[in-house]
């Protein structure tokens, strides 16, 4: 192994973590855009050739200055993490060539190298969150990537100050629970004496106490209110819906998605299948929350007059799915749920980039903005048309893959009624992005003034990522087989011990 | 009754983690001024930091520093190497030490400081585990200087040279010295700092929150957002929004 390739797990963070500093120092506007999205596409690069090597090689353990696990801190990357850095990275790359025309028309021109600094740094910590097989780094990680994600909600100020509650709102909410995870750390480092994750598996096993008991709770909720499970999501409306456009699209289709992933990884690689208080969780917590998070948060959003919070509370809603996928406790609920993370991912992300074009030349993410919108801006509106059919789950999309294989996981768990309800919620979800796709459709009032369609630098990525809604929904080997492996792979680990 | 007592005497510190959390989380609920709230945020996160330091604490351990000047007589490599066994045993030895008295939670803070061998031993099992001509210190000058300003822990009492135990000094003193587990410490002052991160962006926020709003009371907030949205004021309160 070559020098590079055997340091390739701490590229995907040290390279954003260093030019997040260094983008300070360079030049307003353009200059620090370019270095921003030089070193996203470097660090999906590095993200893609790790999952490759995972993917035929077999997980990686890497070592931080050489300290040998239980006492050094380890990156261990299967392929759970490998797929989610891929998808957190290569949002990263599309939304960093993206957000130059979106962030000079919302964002103040000095304001630029912070704001390019803070979407690195924030990359950092989510890719950082994924990597480590340290409990404790999570945590660090998690608040270097939470703490600029509350910066940059606030840098939407200048179009609305409700921005800047917004940003205080999560900031308090994201700070409790962020709380309340290092509190279940600390209870599980007391029972255990250690903080790398494998090593805290060993050692767990057969520990069924109150102190790991207590420990598990604090870490379920603490994620919960970071991945804005059901009742916790208040947060999440105001952050998605106030943040400058690109900010949005970015975070959305990010950060809820590594605290589900985290939430995997304890689950699976830490406590693992044989406590029983994980059934009672699962059971009694993460199903019903699930499908109630499916449809009152889907009902909320029927009723948005606002495109961005619309899609906010849509996204608590996929949440559900994703938390119905892991409550199943099966291989396929699994499977589904990580196959749903990624794909999520990708349509959220082109939602909200397609919004975001609407804002640079409206200045405005309003419902009754979109009309007309098929006429006015005809690509905006096919790219929001494709991947807001994908949301539904429409064949031949990557929401359908997702769907499809959330049913078959609640027919082999022996839930047939939640699949009922998936098709049922589904339908509350083609209500509220059908009503937004037929205002696009109307005719545009006979006054408006004439609007150029977004530029080419927003087009192309935005359409990057709806190519990706459809590719992935027909050749499903890639999300699908990945997650299977994946799923395949955590079941192992927690179940052979 | 009494042992009921002496369950919630011994656990002190723990009491005072849960009373602060607890505090803090109802600041943080019900004040609506964001200045209090961050004050709630901080004294929720100081209740995680003492229930940390708590769990780090070993009776009668010492900073987690390496007493002694281990390797002042031998050559770089030797020192290199010995060095890093020092702290492999001892960073191996922390935690282990911990979880066994975590076991037993009502001994930890509590105990009378070991002054003597034996609670030493008791304390650290992994010292147990070694030949006891390992825990009587070699009276060379090293040792003195060691011994100075760390009087318990040694058996002084028994200043026979020993030719192996000179050998290998180094390591014997790292088992034979308790050391309070340094983890919690190093893991808390990243906690420390991720707090004071938090605290100040809070603040920040609270400040431009001011400049926008012209207030940072939350009823006024949603007042004046109201008004800007619909025109009129839910809540209640007619002041507010006024001057935003």
């Amino acid at each position: 192994m070559s020098a590079l390739t055997s340091q390739l797990p701490v590229l995907p963070v040290i390279m954003p973590f260093i030019a997040g500093a260094l983008t300070l120092l360079l030049p307003k506007g353009r200059p620090a855009w370019a270095w921003a999205t030089f070193f996203s596409w470097l660090t999906f690069a590095a993200c893609v050739a790790l999952l490759l090597e995972v993917s035929s090689a077999g997980a990686i353990s890497y070592h931080m200055g050489d300290w040998a696990p239980p006492i050094g801190i380890e990156y261990r990357v299967d392929l759970a993490n490998a797929l989610v850095m891929a998808l957190v990275s290569g949002i990263a790359a599309t939304v960093f060539p993206f957000a130059y025309e979106s962030v000079r028309s919302e964002i103040d021109e000095r304001q630029t190298p912070f704001f390019y600094a803070m979407m690195l740094i924030c990359l950092t910590g989510l890719l950082g969150v994924a990597i480590t097989g340290d409990a404790f780094n999570v945590f660090v990680f998690l608040e270097i990537s939470s703490l600029s994600t509350y910066a940059l909600v606030a840098m939407g100020a200048r179009a609305d100050r409700r921005a800047l509650t917004a940003a205080f709102n999560y900031l308090v909410m994201g700070t409790l629970g962020a709380t309340f995870f290092v509190i279940g750390l600390g209870l599980l480092y007391q029972a255990t004496g250690t903080l790398n994750m494998a090593d805290m598996h060993m050692k767990l096993s057969g520990h069924d106490t109150r102190v790991v008991e207590a420990g598990f709770a604090f870490i379920l909720v603490g994620m919960g209110l970071k991945l804005a499970m059901f009742p916790m999501h208040v947060w999440m409306p105001g952050a998605y819906g106030y943040a400058p456009s690109a900010v949005s699209a970015f975070i959305a289709a990010t950060a809820t998605k590594v605290a589900v992933y985290v939430l995997i990884r304890f689950f699976y690689s830490i406590f693992g299948a044989d406590f029983g208080f994980m059934r009672d969780a699962f059971l009694f917590v993460l199903l019903p929350l699930g499908i109630i998070g499916m449809f009152a948060a889907s009902l909320v959003a029927v009723f948005q007059s606002d495109v961005k919070r619309m899609l906010a509370y849509s996204s608590v809603g996929q949440i559900g799915y994703m938390l119905l996928g892991i409550s199943f406790g099966t291989k396929a609920g699994l499977t589904a749920s990580i196959v749903h993370l990624v794909n999520h991912g990708l349509m959220k992300g082109a939602l909200f980039m397609a919004v975001a074009c609407v804002v640079l030349r409206f200045g405005d993410h309003h419902c009754s903005t979109f009309t007309g919108l098929a006429r006015r801006m005809p690509f905006t509106a096919a790219a929001f048309l494709i991947s807001g059919l994908s949301l539904i789950g429409v064949p031949l999309t990557i929401g359908f893959v997702s769907k499809w294989y959330l049913l078959q996981a609640s027919f082999d768990a022996g839930f047939p009624w939640a699949a009922f309800l998936i098709v049922l919620s589904s339908l509350i979800a083609l209500l509220y992005i059908g009503r937004v796709i037929e205002l696009m459709f109307r005719e545009p009032a006979s006054d408006a003034p004439p609007v150029r369609e977004a530029p080419l630098s927003m087009l192309i990525p935005m359409w990057i990522l709806v190519a990706a809604n459809v590719y992935f929904g027909v050749r499903t080997e890639f999300t699908a087989g990945f997650a299977e492996r994946a799923a395949d792979a955590l079941m192992q680990a927690a179940g052979a011990r | 009754m009494s042992d009921i007592l002496q369950f919630i005497v011994d656990r002190y510190n723990y009491w005072i983690v849960i009373v602060l959390m607890m505090m803090g989380l109802y600041i943080v609920i019900s004040r609506g001024n964001l200045v209090k709230k961050i004050v709630g945020l901080n004294i929720f996160q100081t209740s995680v930091f003492i229930l940390y330091i708590s769990m780090g604490k070993i009776a009668g351990g010492t900073a987690p520093i390496i007493i002694g000047g281990h390797g002042g007589e031998h050559g770089d490599e030797g020192h290199g190497a010995e060095d890093a066994s020092g702290h492999g045993a001892d960073a191996a030895h922390a935690p282990e030490a911990s979880a066994s008295l975590h076991a037993a939670p009502s001994s930890l803070p509590h105990e009378p400081a070991a002054n003597d061998l034996g609670a030493a031993a008791a304390n650290a099992p992994q010292a147990a585990n070694d030949a006891p001509a390992a825990l009587h210190a070699a009276p060379s000058a090293n040792d003195a200087l060691a011994a100075a300003p760390q009087p318990h822990g040694f058996d002084v009492a028994e200043p026979a040279a020993n030719a192996a135990a000179l050998a290998s000094d180094t390591l014997h003193q790292a088992s034979e010295i308790i050391y309070s587990n340094p983890l919690p410490h190093v893991l808390i002052l990243t906690a420390i700092v991720v707090g004071v991160a938090t605290t100040a962006v809070g603040l920040a926020l609270a400040v431009r929150i001011r400049e926008a709003y012209g207030t940072i009371e939350e009823d006024e907030l949603e007042a004046a957002d109201d008004i800007a949205e619909f025109g009129h004021d839910f809540s209640g309160k007619t002041q507010a929004g006024a001057n935003a």
